[in-house]
């Protein structure tokens, strides 16, 4: 063991820890906002706590601190382990966790104030942009610099994808945030128009491309293997994936933008490439599922192995969603009704958090010197509490987006409208309760795993021969 | 060379680049080179066998 690098887990499980703790900060947010769909006064008549500055409050946490504590956790474990080297620079490192989480604070205090840019995804104002766009430099600086340093000959695939999550969102994000500065927290974009509207949806599709799905699936291409204890079905598939998904999620980013003052062939090139996307995204899909072939009895005693699985699936069903609802006939249904938010949230919850979850629990007990979570039940209930929260919420909103699209187009024979808008506000009702049960069930699931990584470290710190590893008792 | 033709002509280059990459990753010569990097994540498993053993890691 001698000869083994000594890594730098002190960054990796400082960004493990903040992921639960933003996790559960950034749905609490979500499960107010689903609340207040139901009871509307749940906005308590002020400015700060009402539905519009909430909202994006709930998708900040959730994507950047939940979701992006979460990938520089993985990534600096992944690149480390796999590469066999020390991460470069802990100063750099230490200097990316504490950025983050000042950009976290920031915009926790500057959204319900009600400072926003108004680019959805990309509301922190100016000087938090730029903070941002410093400490995402860094982190680029960080990863590459490490894997330039490995003792290894080949780059483990999860690193390609992480690499090009890194990149492209560090390009992403400081075109589409070019503004110019009026006052300490206000600015105006420098495009206008069409223009702007299709810069903010190339980083808005791109920011799903790359942060939501190419860093995840980095996360997936490690942890997988490793909890199936078997190297990944095809790698040389995983090398088609890569370059496929890299070179067609770029040209995506119309169909967020269909029957708008786009040019159409744009629109056009959006829909095609979309059904395209189908592809990789399910070579992806397969190839990690795969991997498991040989070891399926696995998935009836390891939970852990069942949240990674059940993010694939999730991530198969959004991937093949998506392209539907990029068809312009299908678009004109969907578009604005609660089948988006449904869409979204089959990526959000059964993909980026299942696997999240998954990773994280075979990771943290690894970073505290164990090889197993406190309690194994407790991350099977986690398991179930998750999935079934993750289907209400999903079936809930694909009965109210169906319904809100037949009624909004429904028209009587002298041609006015059959339904008033507030009629199909009021069908709309039960599917709202629904989610916010399913919402509640995925929160509670949160509070369990942070129940069980506290006793797991708790159990770090007392003598361990003293104890029984209980996990390992409950297994079966 | 009008706009038309110029976007036929980037997709052909992109289609090449990616039957390219195809052919590159499905060839023989890289069997044994993939076969290695699919094993990456196992390469340091020494590393945890030492755990739940109190302290005494780097
Ligand atoms: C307990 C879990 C969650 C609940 C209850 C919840 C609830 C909500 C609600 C009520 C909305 C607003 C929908 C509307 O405007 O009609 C929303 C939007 C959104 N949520 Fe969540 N959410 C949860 C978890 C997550 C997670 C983990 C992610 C991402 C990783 C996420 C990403 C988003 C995004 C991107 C939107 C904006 C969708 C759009 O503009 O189309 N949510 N969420
Ligand atoms: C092949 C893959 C995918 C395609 C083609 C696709 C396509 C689409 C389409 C057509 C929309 C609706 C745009 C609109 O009507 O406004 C949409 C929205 C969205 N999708 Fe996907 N999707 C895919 C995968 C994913 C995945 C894996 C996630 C992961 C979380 C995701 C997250 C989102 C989000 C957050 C939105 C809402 C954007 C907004 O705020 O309006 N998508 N997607």
């Amino acid at each position: 063991m001698s000869n083994l690098p000594a890594y730098n887990y002190t960054v990796v499980r400082q960004f493990a820890l903040m992921t639960v703790v933003w996790g559960i900060v950034g749905m609490s947010v979500g499960l107010w906002l689903a609340a207040q769909l139901v009871w509307p006064e749940l906005n308590l008549g002020l400015p700060w706590t009402s539905f519009g500055r909430l909202r994006p409050l709930h998708t900040n946490l959730v994507i950047f601190a939940f979701g992006g504590s979460a990938l520089f956790a993985t990534s600096y474990y992944v690149v480390q382990r796999t590469c066999q080297t020390r991460l470069y620079s802990d100063r750099l490192a230490a200097f990316t966790f504490w950025g983050w989480q000042a950009v976290i604070v920031a915009a926790l205090v500057s959204l319900p104030l009600g400072h926003t840019t108004t680019k959805e995804y990309a509301e922190l104002e100016w000087p938090i942009s730029i903070l941002l766009a410093v400490v995402w430099i860094s982190y680029a600086i960080v990863f590459l610099m490490t894997l330039k340093r490995r003792a290894t000959s080949h780059i483990y695939v999860a690193n390609w994808f992480y690499a090009a999550f890194i990149l492209t969102v560090a390009v992403l994000h400081i075109v589409n945030n070019a503004a110019l500065p009026v006052t300490p927290m206000y600015s105006i974009s420098l495009y206008a128009g069409a223009v702007d509207a299709m810069v903010q949806w190339w980083y808005g599709h791109n920011a799903v491309g790359f942060f939501l799905t190419a860093g995840f699936l980095g996360m997936m291409y490690y942890f997988v293997p490793k909890q199936a204890e078997r190297p990944i079905y095809s790698y040389r598939l995983s090398i088609v994936h890569f370059w496929a998904l890299i070179m067609i999620y770029m040209w995506a980013g119309p169909h967020h933008l269909h029957y708008t003052a786009l040019p159409s062939w744009a629109q056009s090139l959006g829909m095609v490439m979309s059904i395209i996307l189908l592809l990789p995204s399910w070579g992806g899909m397969i190839n990690g599922i795969m991997t498991l072939s040989g070891a399926w009895h696995k998935l009836r005693t390891d939970p852990i192995l069942r949240f990674l699985v059940t993010a694939l699936t999730f991530y198969g069903m959004a991937t093949f969603e998506g392209p539907m609802m990029a068809i312009k006939t299908v678009n004109a249904f969907s578009h604005y009704t609660d089948w988006t938010i449904g869409h979204v949230h089959s990526g959000a919850l059964g993909w980026v958090a299942m696997i999240t979850i998954g990773s994280l629990y075979h990771m943290i007990p690894r970073l505290y010197g164990r090889t197993r979570m406190h309690s194994t039940a407790l991350v099977s209930l986690h398991f179930w509490l998750a999935t079934v929260g993750t289907v209400l919420y999903i079936t809930a909103m694909w009965v109210n987006g169906v319904v809100q699209g037949l009624m909004w187009r429904a028209i009587n024979a002298d041609g006015t409208l059959t339904y008033r808008f507030v009629d199909a506000v009021e069908a709309s009702h039960p599917g709202y309760v629904v989610r916010l049960l399913g919402g509640a069930l995925f929160l509670a699931g949160m509070l369990v795993m942070a129940y069980n990584v506290y006793r797991t470290l708790e159990r770090q710190k007392t003598p361990e021969r003293a104890i029984e590893p209980a996990g390992g008792r409950h297994e079966a | 060379m009008d706009t038309g033709t110029l976007r036929g002509v980037i997709t052909f280059i992109l289609l090449l680049a990616f039957l390219g990459i195809v052919v590159w990753a499905y060839s023989r010569r890289r069997r044994e080179a993939f076969d290695e990097a699919a094993n990456l994540p196992f390469a340091d498993d020494e590393y945890d066998a030492h755990q739940d053993e109190p302290e005494e890691r780097p």
